[in-house]
């Protein structure tokens, strides 16, 4: 790139602020979004779509937790309690974590960081959101029908005699791998083909790195999970018993084939997180990440060793010693992809000059749950150790603490980080960091007590439960609460400002990374003009006034001013 | 060591593992705090200490040397390879039963634990066994899988249907324990559970010559040899003699349509595609119930299946068998049928 | 906003002007060529699962693997594997005539595999014809498995009957594309200026070509 900065005056000078087309008003029927191709508009569909999903997983998890205040049955029967934590794994695996930050913040932002119009398939894409939606509601009627009491690992051949909805269920989450390959399958081409001339693979924001990473493990892993569910629809539907020990058929095969695709799939949970925090660490210590390369290739470590792990799902399951320890000292291994990436944001921290805004609160809830929740799960790796703690409340527990401390987090952090790029809209810092706060406190409270309670041997998807474990039950259910009502904050917090929030210029943050050198929010085909990426995204050693659409210095926000 | 169970929640353990695996989880759970809290104290002084002082402040590049950055990942991959060798040698342990072992066979099902003793003997529920000892079970599922856990000796095994698996432990303190199932297994599962109560050796001969238990209920029939006796082997060969088992195996060491039963227990078998196996309870069991499947080398594959004949405290009985003539001594009074191999396969059922 | 928004198949006309979204034609080519690679490399995952369970099904139970594999009819399986060959060296010769700009040949040979694939269904549906008459059917049931009891013979037929369906299906969503490539040659929207389009067609009937030689020894040759 050798052109200088433009120095014609940005069309937000020429035009009165009202009446810039940003892609949120240059059309607003609701034809127009349901019919949309384009990837900011996509991503605001999945936005809706799946919180709606996570408020409905979230008010099965309070019902869980609800229903273990006392040892003894209180709110419901058995059978709806199997239902219930079936269908909030289900709903918070394939409805909400699996498509969460790829569909909406991947979308959103990942065209524009590589200078492109829009993703490589934008009426592909537009079927991904469908074809999520048909699956969604195909599981969801199957809630409605009569649930599923599999638990969401489905394994036969209980699934296959289990008279609930198996067949509905399983053919949504079917439908959904569908648009979880369309999703990975579309990223992969835009990031190779679209990149704007002269954006190198080395110059790329790294949540770019992750989301590729992500995309790889999606094409690869999902094709093998379709084929077993669709097998063990047969099994329950036709009673072809193919995993069925009755009719000479091998359960563990079933477990073999379905952690192949979900041992990757919990790397799709996380990987996006991580790059995430990568963006956010940059932007908030106005630093370049300690070790670029580090980072951006840990992330394809993680897709490609994170297809070998697969069987340390099943240290008890009746492998032979030899494949135990050899899956065990491979989730060793990629374990220590994960580890560089934590050390080099904690060092990108260091000479920075950091501001401690929301997102980077929701960061540092991330460092300190997943480095807990991933060594637990080096921990269960240990093959002896598993063996006691094998489905008992420990391991709830570790994938809680990865997958609401880490992703989930990580997911709040986006939101928080790019509302402004989406909405043009400020949410009041004050509140945020409120909420951030107590979704961590009441994360902890929730979430550590049930690692004591797998050390003291409560196995999990149990309805009720001895006595002996009922103080550390009450003090998880309590934490759920206050998580509860930190989301329910968080969510008014973002709502508010939606409406009301305080409107600001395309670089709030004074991020260098390219998604912020457009107008907040973008016009619709993302830049007005050429994008200038002359500063590179982690260049914090250069002013990047003057330069961009904006060339003027923002007024700073009210709440900031103190 | 009881300090540290006690901030975590361990249960006192009760078994020969107990000790070790809690040493590992110990260590491995202490460096998890440390160095989470590490990370976290790490980030919030960064963030004091550099905090942004103007709107528009600039930083300075840093990065990595790779000599540091090495370091550090040669460091935690010790550290968890480390881990990983404890953890993988207890592992090892925990999954191989020792030879001298006494044997209760294990039948789950939704939604109860059945156990069969060597002396004929069986239980719902509750497993009895004395202390001091290594005590093997062989188990099997009936419908889905299920899971054997007694958190105080720290082991599990799932139960498969179709399978036969074995777990085994050395229980150090009397007293009992439960017994949860771990794996879900329908509407009943978190009520799937059971105990295990362990005696002093004292209380166990006592226990042992009361035959307080339920005796085995397996259909043993009514002629010679029928279950009056308290003797699981003696069971066996009622049932072997019953289920025309003898029609091919011998106990006195002859080869016949089958391999004899003689010096069989134990044993390291040729299998005709040319893996050894060694004869253990879940190998003999299996071969009844899935014969086609471990082929002897130099035999036929003419031995019926047996999966959904037999019932497991029948086929616990037979081995049992099999097990008592593992010196080779041939019980007097067997007789001996000589079938032609031509009849046998007349009625034949390989395909 | 500007007036090209050619988010429509329809824009594909004789100039061949690329989406809006792309830089150029290339880039454009590019991209759907990567795309329908990377969709293959989710095919054969697909049917690596599938192979996976028989591989592990034909350890356990090798006889019955055998025998079953014994009963199947050698002779249609092979002519199939002859009939998809020869299928994919025509649609790679209409690629190659249509970058030439000879449509009505490239017309032609899309044809002539497109006949051909309906010839691979018919052969295809006389086995499944003469297995049911056979009493084999998926899951086990009928009464092949009255006279042939024990296990593995239920899996060997349903992975049978899966696999081959499942190939089925491609092919015939193969034919499908075909056609509507071959409706684009006629009415002269596809010509050698984006023939990229037809390449990609012809390296999905590729991928169903390849992964029937791979079911062919596996249910046929033992
Ligand atoms: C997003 C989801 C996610 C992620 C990222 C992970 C990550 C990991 N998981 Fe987890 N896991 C789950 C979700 C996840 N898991 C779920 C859902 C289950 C249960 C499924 C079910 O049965 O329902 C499960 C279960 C599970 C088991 C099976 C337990 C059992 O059922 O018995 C095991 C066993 O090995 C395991 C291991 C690991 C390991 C080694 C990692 C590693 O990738 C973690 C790597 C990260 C770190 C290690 C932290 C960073 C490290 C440092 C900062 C270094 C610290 C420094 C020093 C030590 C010096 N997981
Ligand atoms: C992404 C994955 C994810 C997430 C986010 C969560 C979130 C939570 N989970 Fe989940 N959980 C799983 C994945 C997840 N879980 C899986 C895979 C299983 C295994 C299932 C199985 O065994 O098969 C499991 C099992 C599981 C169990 C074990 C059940 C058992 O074994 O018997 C428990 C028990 O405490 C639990 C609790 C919780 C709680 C309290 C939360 C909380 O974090 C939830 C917080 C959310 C809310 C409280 C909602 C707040 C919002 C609203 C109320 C509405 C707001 C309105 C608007 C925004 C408009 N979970
Ligand atoms: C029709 C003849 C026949 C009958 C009846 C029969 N078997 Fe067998 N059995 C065989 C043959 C032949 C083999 C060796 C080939 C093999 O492993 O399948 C064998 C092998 C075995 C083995 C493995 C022995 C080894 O050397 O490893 C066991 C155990 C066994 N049978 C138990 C039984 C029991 C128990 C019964 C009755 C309930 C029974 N068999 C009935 C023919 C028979
Ligand atoms: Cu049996 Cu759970
Ligand atoms: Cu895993």
């Amino acid at each position: 790139m050798t052109t200088l900065a433009p120095t014609v005056p940005s069309p937000r000078d020429a035009l009165p602020k009202a009446a810039q087309p940003t892609y949120l008003n240059v059309e607003t029927t609701l034809r127009s979004w349901l019919l949309t191709t384009d990837h900011k508009r996509i991503g605001i569909l999945y936005l809706v779509s799946i919180v709606v999903f996570f408020a409905l997983g979230g008010v099965f998890a309070l019902a869980i937790r609800l229903e273990h205040l006392t040892p003894n049955p209180t709110l419901m029967d058995a059978m709806t309690y199997n239902r219930m934590f079936t269908l909030h794994g289900v709903v918070m695996v394939w409805l909400f974590l699996i498509p969460s930050i790829p569909a909406v913040f991947g979308n959103f932002v990942l065209p524009i960081m590589l200078g492109a119009k829009d993703v490589a398939f934008p009426r592909l894409n537009l079927a991904s959101w469908y074809i999520f939606m048909a699956g969604s509601i195909i599981v969801l009627v199957s809630t409605i029908s009569s649930g599923i009491d599999t638990g969401w690992t489905f394994y036969p051949p209980y699934s296959s005699y289990s008279n609930t909805a198996v067949p509905t269920a399983l053919f949504g989450v079917f439908i959904i791998g569908f648009s979880t390959i369309i999703t990975g399958v579309n990223f992969i081409v835009t990031t190779h083909t679209m990149r704007k001339s002269g954006l190198r693979w080395l110059q790329m924001p790294l949540l770019v790195w992750a989301l590729y990473g992500t995309s790889i493990i999606q094409v690869l892993a999902t094709p093998v999970l379709g084929m077993v569910l669709l097998l063990v629809m047969l099994d329950n539907g036709l009673g072809w018993g193919f995993f069925n020990p009755a009719t000479g058929g091998d359960p563990v095969l079933f477990q073999h084939l379905f952690w192949f695709y979900s041992h990757p799939a919990v790397y799709i949970m996380i990987l996006p997180s991580m790059g995430v925090v990568s963006e956010v660490v940059t932007t908030f210590s106005r630093k370049n990440p300690f070790s670029y390369k580090a980072i951006a290739y840990s992330s394809l470590g993680i897709a490609f060793v994170g297809f070998l792990t697969w069987g340390h799902h099943m240290f008890v399951s009746g492998m032979s010693k030899f494949d135990a320890g050899a899956f065990g000292i491979l989730s060793m291994l990629v374990a220590i992809f994960s580890a560089i990436k934590v050390f080099n944001w904690t060092w990108t921290l260091k000479g920075g000059a950091v501001s401690l805004k929301t997102p980077l609160l929701y960061v540092f809830a991330f460092l300190f749950l997943f480095v807990f929740g991933g060594m637990t799960g080096v921990a269960v790796a240990a093959t002896s150790l598993d063996v006691h703690w094998h489905d008992t409340y420990f391991v709830v527990a570790h994938f809680h603490f990865i997958m609401v401390g880490g992703a989930l987090t990580g997911f709040l952090a986006a939101l928080h980080y790019w509302f402004p790029k989406m909405t043009g809209k400020m949410y009041s810092e004050r509140l945020g960091l409120l909420s951030a706060a107590l979704v961590f406190a009441g994360f902890f409270a929730t979430f550590f007590p049930q690692f004591l309670l797998g050390n003291a041997g409560m196995p999990r998807r149990y309805f009720n439960y001895p006595p002996q474990f009922q103080v550390l039950h009450l003090v998880s259910t309590s934490g759920s609460w206050i998580l509860a009502a930190g989301l329910i904050i968080a969510a008014i917090v973002l709502l508010y400002a939606l409406k009301w929030g305080h409107p600001v210029g395309p670089n709030p943050w004074g991020s260098r990374s390219f998604e912020w050198r457009t107008d907040s929010p973008p016009p619709k085909h993302n830049f007005h003009r050429e994008p200038n990426f002359d500063v590179g995204t982690y260049d914090y050693t250069q002013p990047l006034l003057g330069k961009y659409d904006d060339p003027r210095p923002l007024p700073p926000l009210p709440q900031d001013v103190a | 060591m009881e300090f540290m169970r006690t901030i975590l929640a361990l249960p006192a353990g009760a078994s020969t593992f107990a000790d070790r695996v809690d040493g590992l989880h110990i260590f491995v759970i202490t460096v998890t705090m440390i160095m989470s809290t590490l990370v976290f104290v790490a980030a919030a002084w960064f963030t004091i200490h550099y905090h942004r002082k103007r709107d528009d402040q600039l930083t300075k590049r840093l990065s990595a040397s790779a000599f540091r950055e090495g370091g550090i990942i040669g460091g935690i991959l010790v550290l968890f390879v480390t881990w990983w060798l404890i953890g993988y040698r207890q592992y090892i342990e925990i999954m191989e039963p020792p030879p001298d072992a006494e044997v209760v066979y294990v039948d789950a099902k939704q939604w109860m634990w059945k156990f069969a003793y060597a002396d004929g003997r069986s239980s719902n529920d509750t497993l009895t066994v004395p202390v001091g000892r290594p005590v093997k079970l062989v188990m099997t599922s009936r419908d889905v899988i299920h899971s054997f856990f007694v958190p105080e000796f720290r082991v599990k095994h799932d139960v498969l249907p179709g399978r036969y698996v074995t777990l085994w432990f050395q229980a150090t303190k009397p007293g009992v324990y439960p017994i949860w199932c771990a794996e879900y297994c329908g509407v009943s599962h978190s009520l799937m559970r059971g105990q295990v109560r362990v005696l002093t050796a004292a209380e166990y001969e006592q226990w042992k010559s009361a035959g307080s238990d339920v005796i085995l209920e397996a259909d043993c029939g009514t002629g010679p040899g029928s279950c009056g006796g308290a003797d699981l082997a003696e069971i066996g060969r009622a049932v072997a003699e019953r289920r025309q088992c003898l029609a091919c195996h011998t106990l006195d060491g002859q080869p016949h349509i089958g391999p004899t039963w003689s010096r069989l227990f134990g044993s390291t078998r040729e299998l005709a595609d040319g893996r050894r196996v060694v004869a253990d309870e879940a190998y003999l069991t299996r071969s009844m119930m899935e014969p086609n499947v471990d082929l002897v080398a130099g035999y036929r594959d003419v031995m019926p299946v047996y999966q959904g004949v037999l019932q497991p405290a029948e086929a616990a009985a037979i081995v049992e068998l099999i097990r008592s003539l593992r010196d080779g001594q041939p019980p007097s009074g067997v007789s001996l049928p000589k079938l032609e191999i031509e009849a046998v396969l007349d009625g034949g059922t390989s395909p | 906003m500007t007036t090209a928004t050619h988010h429509e198949p329809a824009a594909i006309g004789h100039e061949a002007p690329h989406l809006e979204h792309f830089e150029d034609l290339e880039k454009q080519a590019h991209a759907s060529r990567l795309g329908m690679w990377i969709f293959l490399a989710t095919e054969v995952l697909l049917f690596g699962g599938a192979f996976a369970l028989f591989a592990s099904y034909q350890v356990v139970f090798p006889e019955a693997f055998r025998y079953s594999i014994h009963h199947n009819a050698k002779l249609l399986g092979s002519l199939n594997t002859g009939v998809l060959l020869v299928s994919s060296i025509f649609v790679a010769a209409a690629v190659h005539a249509l970058r030439g700009g000879r449509s009505k040949l490239a017309a032609w040979l899309v044809t002539a595999t497109m006949a051909l694939g309906f010839a691979f269904l018919g052969i295809k549906s006389i086995e499944y014809s003469r297995h049911f008459a056979e009493g084999i059917f998926p899951g086990g049931v009928g009464s092949f498995f009255q006279e042939h009891r024990g296990p593995g013979f239920p899996e060997f037929w349903t992975l049978y009957y899966g696999m081959t369906g499942l190939h089925a299906i491609h092919v015939t969503i193969g034919i499908g594309v075909l056609a509507f490539l071959l409706a684009g040659i006629v009415r002269g929207k596809l010509t050698h200026v984006n023939s990229h389009r037809l390449d990609i067609g012809a390296i999905y009937w590729h991928l169903v070509d390849v992964i029937w030689i791979f079911l062919w020894p596996l249910f046929y040759l033992a």
